[in-house]
């Protein structure tokens, strides 16, 4: 039997948007189950009331600390080398290439070896022990692939006349980056910032071993501590310890710590596309 | 400061700031190999790689399990995920009006942010019973990994299957439509061909990430030392075998040792995949 072309587009149409609807229909289940499940063991006692008594103060702390801490090191870190590659970078030569090679493979290999390597490296060789400072400088080395992409786009696409009128001016090299490139290219930086926010706070496999597992509210870098992830982990997977409390009430306290995730994600998310759409608009427009 | 001089400063501390990058690379694969080498050692390199037993009570370290566990679930997933995710590339590429992209696009972005132990969770507590229920087991199994990996990596192989199909010259499907092709005739035979190696490539990468996903893994796959005789039976992989015991080795026991050695087989099959991917996105161009 031969089927016209005609009817197999039809048919092939009607797969694709298939297949659309079930993407979508799935994350919109998926945010839709947890807030559902997860907003009625949302309270002010357990958002805020200390973890000992299970609520969610040390994680949050926790949260704060480690993403602080990651961002002023891969931000700096992660904007030089975009400087670097796209200001300094000898145009031939096989170096820059070299260094997006590294960066390439650094983004492919899997979070637990993050883990794995700043449990040996950090913790063990430089610090001593498990604390957020160790965490910090897993989650940011983990990440400084990403802030260096979206730190590179952005300063690409600053027009060259721009740099060009400052040189022309008698600026120096570093001049020009810090007074022209970079403040023109600060939207795609803050961008990339928030991508590394985003990782930190979701992130849980490189801080098993690096970040310690204390239930305290952390008051130093050297503290131990637990994020938010990592305590929705805990949560869900270990075995109640107190009498009374039921795998149940852990997997609803999950839950609900699942919520607070997804509303950050979901911010953070809506903050980079108001960003990116005002940094393309200002692009076009010139000012 | 002379600003000439601030200039030369500036100079080298972006060098080392790019530098930093490849010292990080050295020192991850330096150190996962200084105490995973030793975990070789201990067990003897054959006995490690095939060997079908993990005892602590006994010191004997095999990863055979693991390695036929994250195979499994890595190809389980692929099978799944590579047609949906090709399929709504085309769809997002090719046949998408606007307004539907504007709304699919940030939707998958938001796919990607969502932390791994949500999607774990979500599985323990919906997925794992649906299982249960409905298919027999406990539930924890291959399928429920399966099924919670291929929603993580969907949003990896759509985007890259989608650059690789907008990056076919538009010139290849209007020359076939001018022959009077129908759309689905013209993406079918010449844009899908044509994009195929990016695609393939893409495909290999999102095998990368499935194969290094630990959290979720863990969740819900139940983590039991067995070969898997069906996909409703638990399993373990390389990255829950590594993820259950982090916390509980001591630094520089023969345990740790041997979870390090863990890490190395995963490298090495993250290294052919990215490789393979590679080579293959390369060939397009």
């Amino acid at each position: 039997m031969n089927i016209s072309p005609r009817v197999t587009q039809r048919i092939a149409f009607g797969v694709m948007w298939g297949a659309v609807a079930i993407v979508l229909l799935l994350l919109l289940f998926i945010i839709g189950y947890i807030l559902w499940r997860g907003f009625s063991s949302l309270s002010f006692d357990f958002v805020f009331g200390p973890t000992t008594e299970g609520g969610l103060r040390a994680p949050l702390v926790g949260t704060v600390y480690i993403v602080a801490l990651t961002l002023l090191i891969v931000v700096p870190l992660g904007v030089g080398t975009a400087v670097w590659l796209s200001e300094y970078a000898p145009i031939k030569g096989r170096f820059a290439p070299f260094i997006r090679y590294t960066l390439d493979g650094l983004a492919g290999i899997p979070s637990i070896i993050f883990g794995l390597f700043g449990a040996a490296f950090f913790v063990y060789m430089m610090i001593g022990e498990q604390c957020i400072l160790a965490g910090a400088l897993t989650l940011a080395c983990l990440s400084l692939p990403f802030m260096v992409g979206a730190a590179e786009e952005a300063i690409r696409s600053v027009p060259k006349s721009q740099k060009e009128a400052a040189l022309a001016l008698g600026a120096t090299r570093w001049q020009v980056t810090w007074r022209v490139v970079l403040p023109a290219a600060l939207p795609g930086i803050i961008t990339g910032a928030i991508l590394c926010t985003g990782t930190a706070i979701a992130e849980t496999a490189p801080l098993l071993a690096t970040s310690g597992f204390s239930a305290f509210t952390p008051h130093s870098p050297l503290d131990g501590c637990r994020t938010l992830a990592l305590h929705l982990f805990y949560l869900a997977t270990e075995a109640p310890c107190t009498g009374g409390v039921t795998h149940e009430d852990l997997v609803d306290k999950a839950m609900g710590v699942g919520v607070i995730l997804i509303l950050v994600i979901v911010i953070l998310n809506l903050l980079m596309r108001f960003l990116s759409g005002r940094y393309i608009a200002r692009m076009r427009g010139g000012k | 400061m002379p600003r000439y001089l601030v200039d030369k400063i500036s100079r080298k501390a972006v060098l080392l700031c790019a530098l930093a990058s490849f010292f990080i690379l050295v020192l991850i694969v330096v150190f996962i190999f200084r105490d995973g080498m030793a975990g070789f050692i201990e067990n003897g390199i054959g006995a490690f790689l095939f060997g079908t037993d993990w005892s602590l009570k006994r010191g004997e370290y095999g990863v055979g399990v693991m390695i036929l566990g994250s195979i499994s679930v890595t190809l389980g997933t692929i099978i799944i995920a590579a047609p949906l995710s090709i399929t709504c590339a085309i769809f997002l590429a090719e046949i998408a009006p606007p307004e539907v992209r504007e709304v699919v696009r940030p939707a998958i972005d938001l796919l990607v942010g969502i932390p791994s132990v949500v999607y774990g969770l979500m599985g323990m507590v919906w997925l794992v019973p649906l299982i249960r229920d409905h298919f027999g087991g406990g539930g924890y199994s291959l399928l429920a990994a399966i099924v919670v990996l291929t929603i993580m990596v969907l949003p990896t192989i759509i985007s890259l299957s989608e650059d690789s199909l907008r990056s076919v010259p538009r010139h290849y499907k209007e020359s076939a439509l001018a022959l009077g092709a129908t759309d689905w005739q013209a993406i079918w035979r010449v844009l899908l061909p044509a994009a195929r190696p990016g695609i393939v490539s893409a495909i290999i990468l999102g095998m990368g990430r499935v194969i290094g996903e630990s959290m979720a893994c863990y969740m819900v796959i139940g983590n039991a030392f067995a070969f898997p005789s069906s996909v409703l039976d638990p399993s373990r992989t390389l990255t829950s075998n590594i993820v259950g015991q982090v916390e509980e080795a001591a630094y520089g026991s023969s345990h740790m040792h041997a979870l390090f050695a863990c890490g190395i087989v995963l490298l090495v099959f993250i290294f052919i995949f990215n490789s393979v991917s590679f080579t293959m996105g390369r060939r397009e161009g």
